[in-house]
């Protein structure tokens, strides 16, 4: 009876995804496909659940449900059904249709490039079901990598560099937003039902961010759940009507960005100066290294989601009152 | 008492199922929402099922991660309007 | 004991909750289904968890439950009067 209701859970959880996916993408109005995105990234998470990955399921419950939802709507605009691109000129219509074409086909052969080397990849891995080289060598060192959370070991000190590179790859893409020039205009002081829930909610998801950071070494959780539920926070306090949501101008702003990277940089190179290899970190000092570093890298990791939330960069607003 | 978890885990998932329909179907967004807070509560619920079915106490912290963002989520869509540009 | 106590807080957990869910697809307005669904299935959501707390290993996982009990509350009643508001607005517009 266990095993048919297990199967029964997993089909119904592929039928949603699948249907779900499938709406989302054929849909016109944007804000209806950025909702059935949003229960996309519920069921994703509940998946990442029944699949035994916690870690992936804290973020994808962090990002998907809640965090890209906003991000998304806040992109499309406040007008109701509107559309993507809003342009009205006719003469241009052949030329643009032409060049939509092309646009898509070559969308299209990427994704199927792209899931075709996904399938083939995932055909690879039943040769290998087996090996539990990996899962064994991780086990054996836990005890020197300062943590108890397998997770939080490789990523912070077994791949530490891999880690480092996903750090800069995130600056990256905040000075990508940056150049996109001002953020947008802010919203409106809340109404009384907002204000009531966002006067506990903010609290409460900097408490819950502190807690995951805390709890990664030892329990699924870490910077990036934590970086990504500090985020939300910042944007639930955004859509209250709050200006600045606590972010500082100018060079505090700049030194909130680069803490990750920046920290993560400098222990590995200490390492260096220490006659270690680079992150080579002492199994004594482990524990509290990587504390450090998570702790930086949630503060940049939230920063720069709070940004794509903004739209641009902080000091110059899109439309300054005069 | 497996037996019981599992009814629960059944019925949850109609209610999953139950919830998805209307998300598909909705005429206005108001019910699209309506049916993520629905999601959103079932997934609460379940995780709690599967923690205690797969013995893993984590899903009890995805759960709660769950029940705070399905609250932004709602709270991003509800469209605060902008402030007015002043020209 | 406790097992029989835990399963009947726990399915009548779930009838509430299957009761909310039906409503949401049955009734006929949007409004009405805010109802049944802040209502019906919060209620069922609390007793789902009263009867898992009565097999949780340690009484602070019962203390998280609770809590996450609260937040859905709390959360889910200010989330169905912004949905609310905005239908109204929507309605106010057309």
């Amino acid at each position: 009876m266990n095993i048919i209701s297990l199967y029964l859970v997993d089909i119904l959880l592929v039928i949603s995804l699948l249907s779900l996916a499938w709406a989302s993408l054929t849909t016109a109005d944007a804000r209806r496909s950025v909702i059935l995105f949003m229960a996309f990234g519920l069921v994703l998470a509940l998946v990442w659940a029944r699949l035994l990955a916690p870690d992936v399921a804290l973020a994808e419950a962090a990002i998907g449900a809640g965090l890209s939802g906003a991000l998304l709507l806040a992109a499309i605009g406040e007008q109701p059904g509107s559309s993507i691109n809003v342009n009205t000129d006719h003469s241009e219509d052949v030329q643009d249709s032409n060049r939509s074409v092309v646009v898509t086909w070559t969308i299209t052969g990427l994704c199927a490039a792209l899931a075709i080397i996904l399938a083939w990849t995932l055909l690879q891995t039943f040769d290998n079901v087996n090996n539990k080289a990996t899962a064994q060598a991780v086990s054996e060192n836990l005890t020197d990598s300062g943590v108890s959370n397998p997770v939080t070991a490789v990523l912070l000190n077994f791949r530490a560099y891999d880690t480092l590179l996903e750090l800069a790859v995130l600056l990256s893409a905040v000075l990508g937003i940056f150049s996109l020039g001002g953020i947008r205009s802010p919203y409106q002081l809340a109404g009384p039902v907002f204000d009531g829930l966002a006067r506990w909610l903010v609290p409460v998801l900097m408490l819950t961010a502190g807690y995951l950071l805390w709890v990664g070494a030892h329990a699924p959780g870490g910077a990036f759940q934590a970086g990504a539920t500090l985020a939300a926070a910042a944007v639930v306090l955004r859509l209250a009507g709050h200006h600045n949501i606590g972010l500082p101008q100018g060079k505090s702003l700049h030194i909130i960005m680069t803490i990750g990277v920046g920290l993560f940089l400098l222990v590995g190179l200490s390492m260096l100066a220490l006659g270690r290899s680079f992150l080579d970190y002492p199994p004594a000092l482990a524990g509290t290294l990587i504390l450090v570093i998570e702790t930086a890298a949630m503060i940049s990791i939230a920063a720069t989601l709070v940004l794509a939330f903004l739209g641009g960069r902080p000091q110059m607003q899109k439309h300054k009152p005069c | 008492m497996s037996e019981v978890l599992f009814v629960c885990v059944g019925g949850l998932m109609l209610s999953l199922l139950l919830g998805l329909v209307r998300v598909l179907r909705g005429p206005e967004a108001g019910d699209r929402m309506l049916a993520i807070q629905l999601i959103g509560t079932t997934g609460v619920g379940l995780l709690m099922l599967l923690s205690l079915l797969l013995n893993m106490s984590a899903l009890i912290d995805v759960a709660l991660i769950l029940a705070l963002l399905a609250a932004v989520a709602a709270a991003a869509f509800t469209g605060q309007q902008r402030e007015p540009e002043n020209d | 004991m406790i097992d029989l106590f835990s399963s009947i807080f726990m399915l009548s957990g779930i009838i509430f909750f299957l009761a909310g869910s039906i409503g949401l697809l049955r009734l006929p307005d949007l409004y009405s289904r805010l109802h049944a669904l802040t209502k019906a299935d919060n209620l069922g959501l609390g007793l789902l968890l009263v009867g898992l707390a009565l097999h949780m290993q340690q009484p602070l996982f019962a203390l998280k439950l609770l809590l996450i009990w609260l937040a859905v509350l709390a959360a889910g009643s200010a989330s169905a009067h912004l949905i609310a508001q905005h239908a109204r607005r929507q309605e106010a517009d057309q």
